[in-house]
Parts: structure tokens; sequence; C-alpha cells
């Protein structure tokens, strides 16, 4: 094997669940605030997944407050507490940049097996 | 010349690793060693205190005479690359001697690398310099180009070292300060935060401070 790739394997964080674009993930960060530790969450839509080994990243996406928020996670961040699936979407892109410029009704995802 | 001891090893790329905080530190993974001391000099005998160390171990086919009898006394076969490095005390290696990273590198230290830089070719004065160059569009006839390189009557040459257009890369860079991340001495492998010159597979020099 590769030295990188075993650097890699050693490095990388094997409990990342199997999600899609399009499925609704809850993601736990630990945040560090001085000498304080706590975990946020942050919950929405997987527009994007960036395959790869340690540069793997995962970008979620959510309206707060009205405003569409998008935030790129490193997946194998020590930093990332979990990721949970809340819900699993049918889409028929990998790359869901489309629902930037969708609003309301218009930007739901059609959960899988509910037809 | 640095007076310091240091090791050659070979590129093998880049990855990330992330520190205990969560933040993302480019990393380069550097095959080291083990090298193995060829010759030994000293101030007597060459006038300078020095030794010469061997890596990349290279077939006896390939080796030609001059150079094998120059590494026979050693006794652990031919070598693609050959360096010396300077030390202040020789007298504490001998000749066929196997330095490992571990001997020499440890996690925290700040080395130097020095290497050949990739080669770009021929270059133009705003690739190699950082020129800015003139507008694209609107007429203007004036893109790439270097300019005025001088004045004319006085000093009716131009002045040495001006920056015109040349041979980009392929020359010898030292990064300093890069500090050491990671030493596996079972593997041969040094993982140093950051980029180092040259391209993947190119031979570095090493150095402690």
């Amino acid at each position: 094997m590769n030295i990188i790739d075993q650097i890699d394997q050693e490095n990388m964080r094997h409990d990342v669940p199997d999600f899609r674009p399009g499925d609704t993930v809850q993601v736990h960060i630990r945040i560090i605030e001085g000498a304080k530790e706590r975990v946020q969450l942050f919950q929405g839509i997987v527009i994007r997944r960036r395959r790869g080994t340690m540069d793997a990243s995962v970008t979620v996406r959510k309206i707060s407050h009205g405003v569409g928020v998008e935030k790129t996670f490193c997946l194998h961040n020590p930093r990332l507490e979990k990721i949970e699936v809340v819900t699993r979407g049918r889409v028929r892109r990998s790359k869901l940049y489309y629902l930037r410029d969708l609003r309301g009704k218009a930007a739901r995802i059609r959960e899988k097996g509910i037809n | 010349m640095p007076k310091t001891m240091g090791l050659m090893g070979k590129k093998v790329g880049m990855t990330r690793i992330y520190s205990d905080i969560g933040s993302s530190i480019p990393v380069t993974v550097i095959e080291t060693g083990p090298c193995v001391v060829l010759q030994i000099k000293t101030v007597a005998k060459e006038g300078y205190n020095a030794i010469q160390i061997g890596f990349g171990s290279k077939k006896d086919a390939r080796m030609n005479k001059p150079m094998s009898g120059h590494v026979k006394t050693a006794g652990k076969g031919g070598f693609y690359f050959i360096k010396e490095f300077r030390v202040n005390d020789p007298s504490q290696y001998e000749v066929g001697q196997t330095i490992a990273v571990s001997d020499l590198f440890k996690v925290g230290d700040l080395i130097d690398i020095s290497a050949k830089t990739k080669g770009s070719g021929f270059q133009g004065v705003m690739k190699r310099h950082g020129f800015a160059g003139g507008p694209g569009g609107h007429g203007s006839m004036f893109h790439r180009a270097p300019g005025s390189i001088g004045c004319s009557a006085w000093p009716s040459r131009v002045v040495k070292g001006k920056k015109m257009p040349g041979q980009m890369g392929t020359n010898l860079v030292t990064k300093k300060n890069v500090m050491v991340m990671d030493v596996r001495p079972d593997q041969n492998v040094l993982v140093v935060k950051g980029g180092v010159p040259g391209a993947k597979q190119s031979v570095l020099q090493i150095f402690t401070k």
C-alpha cells in the first residue's frame, strides 16, 4: 500500500454513515468557545458530497429565518461529533445546486420510498 | 553551506491531517533514508569537515567502475544519489554506517529542506516575475510584453539583473523552518508541515538545525 494511503487510512474516521445528496442530515459539531466546549446541531439537506479519502466533505443547506445557509464539513474532521441521517430523499442529481434558486414548496425534496 | 547534518529523501506527495482542535494541516510525506555514510572528509585531509552519504540503492550492473570502487569500503552497494553534508564533528561517523530517519529527526523539530523546483520552461515576464502586463482589449496592442527595459543615452545599456523572460524553475530552493509532524522509523517516512519544493518523486536534502 502507498504510504500516503496508509497515513490517510490511519487518520480517517470510519464511523461516517452512508448518506447521499438529497438526504436530510443532522450534523453535530463540537464548538470551542474560549475554554468551554459545546455541541452545535446543523440540520439540512445534503446538496453536495465530495468523495475522497482525507479530502471528503459534505455541504449541507438549510433555510434559517428565511435566509439560505450552507455549511461545508470535512467528513474526517475530529471536531465532527456525529452525522445522523433524518430522512432519505429521492433526487436525480448528485449536486443539488438548483435548490439555491428555489423557495418554499418548490424547494422540497420527495422522500425515498413514498410516491 | 550550512554546517548541519542531514539526510536525503524522496517526496512522495501531500495529504492532510487534523489537529486536536480540528484544524486541517497540509503535510508532505517524504521517504527518507536509510542513508549510508560513504566517505568522511576532515580538515586534516580535505580541508573541511563533511560526510558523504548515499541514498537510493543502485544495481551493481548499473554501476561504473570508479563509482563501485568508491562505494566498496562502505560495503552497502551502490547509490543513485550521493551528497555531502557539512558536520562539525566527523569523528562520530564511520564509513558504512547507516543513518535512519529516527536518528536525526523527531516530532516538533524545525528542519530545512532543499530541492530543485519544478521546471516551467521558458516563461515570459508576467509568469516569471509577476509583471502586470497590459490591458487585454480596448484597442490596446500591449498585452504580455515586458515593456521598456532601460533608458537610451544614459546608461545606453541594459542594467545587469534586469528581469526578463527566460528559464523558470529547476532552481535549488531551500525551505527553512519546516516543522516535523511525524516520524515513522519502521517505514523510513518523515511527515512535515506544508509543502516542499520539487515534484513528486524528486530528491530532497533534509537538514537538521
